[in-house]
């Protein structure tokens, strides 16, 4: 396009030579101008890119766990040597089953059970949470003792991180955790098809735990759910009630003014502030307890009801005047009005709003630091005031644990919250499309 | 009878008097609907409004106020040389009293009795019930474990007979006020509107919580530390808060967090507005709908991730890239394979929360420049001004305001910021200019003092919230003058 215009191209005699005004320099100029606003887009696009790929790269491997599968026998000598087991119950609770495991697998090896050293690396290849695995088989069926069952035994978290991969075996033998002998015995067992991988379920299910294969956001996920919950129960009635009295009666004064630029502001609130708020009033002054998910939805409800007013004003405003002026016309009360024609009219708009709120209430961390629920749970909590952790927490914790299998969990724990939080953005964006109504 | 009973119950009261008042208006107008001053519905809300809403009012005060009677009643009975220790051991003797009273409930009458009676050990016996007694009790306090299930249990049937007497006695009063010509549906919606008022006030409530809360505890830190020495103090050296230990107090200077937090918050803030106003000025001129409608949502994907993860992002990506990356560009400099960025730094932590806020920027500056008439820009490249030109000279000029509002707004942002930094940017607390060296910030202060064993009464948790203050008056002050401006502007043009 600029070659039509230098002077070259202008026959001398057609027209007079053309005052320079840096034509050439003033387009290049704007070429580069766009250049710049591709550069930054695609910058920002890049990192988003690099993000996701970074987590999904390192998590995809936690939704599969490497097991040993092997014959396991259920000694009587080992789990209960004096036949106690009809007398006292708690026998069977306290049982040896790690040396059940390790005689199963050594036997599997060819090592002999006299061999200490070796069967000490034996029992290195398998978890310790195969203890609590075989206690709850023999539990619920006592009459497998004396008999050989084919187990699944979770594999060690050293064996796991081998095995799919994530660990230099060119690493001189004394710098790794897994000696080059039960590298042999992985291969060998590799094999025969006894190691392998497999989904791994626990990590949905499980609880904390300090040894990471058996680790799993069961906790997390409960406790993030009582605190949707509870966000969902207060802040969405709560919310739309503020709004429509904002929106619809409340005269033009002072005391509304401070209301409106209330709620901007609490929008901008640093999220960690909310957290000293719950820590003083719903901790320390009104003493609800500790890591419990009541206090994490009730801090998370404050911190999202500024969103959903924010956007279910927007959508009452957006209901046009000529509805309220019909119903009011034909004789119904402004209250009727309100609830009968134009709340239902704003719904999708409110609805949409609120998922919005929540699936960033669902991410949020810090808050949730301050009120205790960076807190080990083992157990499911059954009610709102049991302790818990939350999702994003249980994130922030393993990030701070320092043995390699737990990055992949950390990475699979974020795969599992950018997946809820893709479901319920997509939710909100079909909502948006399928209700939205242009006046 | 427990609460949750109570509540079932006045649920059920509840269903019947809205029936009945329904039934008693339909009945009263003979049938013919048009006699009746409102709908049916609304006599027996109206019905239903009186028989729970004072009965609810009662219930909440009550639970609200009979504990700290019933705890103040049973201190009273403590023997005089508990009550003249300090306050914290009184509490723990009440725990202990009440973790009594708890498993004094869960025993059979005979074994309640052989304890009473000193007959049989309680804590062995309290154990295997699976309540946990934190030391042997003395034999004041099984007195004052009776003392407290007493009073427990008389203050849990006055409530249940307070309240189900107020329910029952406004159901009665509303339902003999039922006539055809009473204005039912206007008394209803009074109390719908008086329930609205009540919902816009917890915005405020909410304020006013922040500040008193922050404040009482932020004062009494003041107490203990002067508060010159908190804003101007140089060193931060917290100590641990050793209990009962005099000598445990730290120093609690400000300075330090505050440098960090703007250090990093202005690293990030050079990413973030570059790109971010690039991008809002590509989409806004540049861009066909296509590309806008597909490029300005994936950018605001960036916008929904939470901040953990941008947090681990920095840990484990970023971080040590950025070492790794140093460290060779030294070697190939002067050949010594050594990083000269730490993993975790003012610029690791910078740049990662600048991606974050990329989307602020932008999202809040396209909408800006949007909003700039169309008329300037026609004037503009109506006299021969190429569309760069026009953007530089004549848009983002009138747009000026408004961006600079946008920008306010995301360094409130940057400055509140947590998860990164708690994860990216370090925990030394120290002045000092490069940007390769991890510094800390406020917010991560706040965390670090937070988490653990508290005691509401030591300065390194209550500084906690002296720092909580200070961040809030700085974000509130930002956002107060960004809204000035953006609502200043946006009538310029309206």
């Amino acid at each position: 396009m600029t070659d039509a215009i230098t002077p070259a191209a202008i026959p001398a005699s057609a027209a007079p030579p053309r005052r320079d005004i840096g034509i050439k320099r003033r387009y290049a100029a704007e070429r580069r101008f766009r250049a710049y606003g591709i550069a930054a887009i695609s910058f920002g696009l890049l990192f988003l890119f690099l993000l996701l790929w970074s987590v999904v790269s390192k998590g995809y491997t936690a939704f599969q766990q490497t097991t040993i599968t092997i014959p396991v026998e259920f000694s009587e000598q080992i789990i209960d040597p004096d036949n106690e087991r009809q007398t006292d119950p708690r026998k069977l609770m306290t049982a040896n089953y790690p040396n059940v495991a390790r005689n199963a697998l050594a036997k599997v090896l060819g090592v002999s059970t006299d061999d200490r050293a070796a069967l000490r690396e034996v029992n290195g290849l398998i978890s310790d949470s195969i203890r609590t695995q075989l206690r709850d088989m023999v539990i619920a069926n006592p009459a497998i003792i004396g008999t050989t069952q084919t187990v699944s035994l979770l594999a060690h978290g050293n064996v796991d991180s081998i095995f799919k991969g994530q660990v230099d075996l060119t690493v001189g033998e004394q710098n790794r955790r897994i000696s080059d002998r039960q590298v042999g015995w992985m291969n060998e067992l590799s094999a025969s098809g006894a190691l392998a991988k497999q989904f791994n379920a626990g990590i949905f299910v499980n609880g904390a735990s300090s040894r990471p294969e058996a680790a799993g956001v069961g906790v997390a996920l409960i406790g993030s759910f009582y605190m949707m919950l509870i966000v969902l129960v207060l802040a969405l009635p709560i919310g739309v009630a503020a709004s429509i009295y904002l929106e619809e009666f409340a005269p033009k004064n002072r005391f509304t003014d401070l209301i409106e630029v209330n709620i901007n502001n609490l929008a901008a609130v640093p999220s960690i502030v909310y957290g000293l708020l719950g820590l003083a009033v719903f901790i320390n002054f009104m003493g609800l307890p500790r890591s419990a998910s009541l206090v994490g939805g009730l801090v998370l409800t404050l911190m999202t009801l500024p969103t959903i007013i924010i956007a279910t004003r927007a959508a009452l405003k957006a209901v046009p005047p000529s509805i309220r002026a019909a119903a009011l016309g034909l004789g119904a009360s402004k209250m009727q009005t309100i609830f009968h024609h134009v709340l239902p009219l704003a719904m999708p708009g409110i609805l949409t709003g609120t998922i919005i709120g929540l699936a960033h209430a669902l991410g949020e961390t810090a808050p949730l630091l301050l009120i205790g629920m960076v807190a080990f749970v083992a157990n499911y909590p059954t009610t709102p005031l049991d302790p818990s952790t939350a999702l994003p927490v249980q994130i922030y914790m393993w990030a701070n644990e320092a043995e390699r299998a737990f990055v992949e969990r950390t990475s699979g724990a974020i795969i599992i919250l950018l997946l809820f939080l893709l479901v319920m953005n997509v939710g909100a964006i079909l909502l948006r499309r399928r209700f939205e109504r242009r006046w | 009878m427990n609460t949750s009973i109570l509540l079932l119950i006045l649920a059920l009261i509840g269903i019947a008097s809205y029936l009945a008042g329904t039934r008693r208006a339909v009945a009263l107008a003979g049938g013919r609907s048009s006699d009746m001053h409102s709908r049916p519905g609304y006599y027996g809300s109206y019905v239903l409004i009186w028989a729970l809403l004072p009965a609810a009012l009662v219930l909440a005060l009550w639970l609200a106020i009979s504990p700290l009677l019933v705890n103040s009643a049973v201190r009273s009975e403590f023997p005089e040389e508990v009550r003249a220790q300090p306050q914290a051991s009184q509490s723990l003797a009440y725990g202990m009293v009440s973790t009594i009273a708890r498993g004094l409930q869960v025993l059979t009458p005979e074994e309640r009795e052989q304890v009473t009676a000193g007959t049989a050990d309680v804590r062995p016996l309290l154990a295997s019930r699976g309540v946990a007694i934190a030391g042997d009790p003395e034999p004041y306090m099984m007195e004052a474990a009776q003392t407290l299930n007493g009073l427990s249990a008389t203050s849990r049937f006055g409530m249940i007979a307070t309240v189900l007497a107020v329910a029952i006695g406004g159901l009665l009063l509303a339902y003999r006020r039922i006539a055809p010509r009473f204005r039912a549906r206007n008394q209803v919606e009074k109390v719908i509107l008086g329930a609205l008022v009540v919902a816009s006030s917890i915005a405020i409530l909410t304020t006013v919580g922040i500040v008193f809360s922050m404040l009482s505890e932020a004062i009494q830190f003041f107490t203990m530390v002067p508060a010159s020495e908190f804003f101007f103090g140089t060193v931060w050296d917290p100590r641990f808060a050793a209990a009962g230990a005099a000598d445990s107090a730290g120093q609690f200077g400000l300075i330090p967090l505050l440098a960090g937090t703007l250090y990093i918050g202005a690293v990030a803030m050079a990413v973030a507005v570059p790109v971010g106003l690039f991008s809002a000025i590509y989409m806004a001129e540049y861009a066909s709908p296509r590309f806008r409608s597909v490029a300005k949502p994936l950018l605001e994907v960036l916008a929904g991730i939470p901040t953990i993860v941008y947090g681990f992002f920095a840990l484990t990506t970023v971080g040590p890239f950025l070492r790794d990356i140093s460290a060779q560009i030294n070697e190939l400099a002067t050949g010594n394979y050594q990083n000269f960025i730490q993993a975790q730094s003012v610029i690791t932590a910078g740049f990662v929360m600048g991606i974050m806020l990329i989307p602020y920027v932008s999202s809040l500056s396209d909408d800006i420049i949007t909003a700039v008439p169309r008329a300037l820009r026609d004037g503009s490249l109506g006299l021969g001004a190429t569309k760069s030109e026009t953007i530089k000279r004549v848009v983002l000029p009138a747009a000026l305001p408004g961006i600079v509002g946008a920008i306010l707004m995301t360094a409130s942002r940057a400055i509140g910021e947590t998860m990164i930094v708690v994860l990216a940017a370090g925990v030394a607390a120290r002045m000092q200019f490069d940007p390769f060296e991890p510094m800390t910030t406020v917010t991560v202060k706040i965390v670090s003092q937070l988490t653990g064993d508290l005691e509401f009464t030591s300065p390194q948790t209550l500084v906690a919230f002296a720092l909580g203050i200070t961040l809030f008056t700085i974000t509130l002050c930002l956002n107060i003058y960004a809204l000035y401006i953006v609502r200043k502007y946006r009538e310029q043009y309206e």
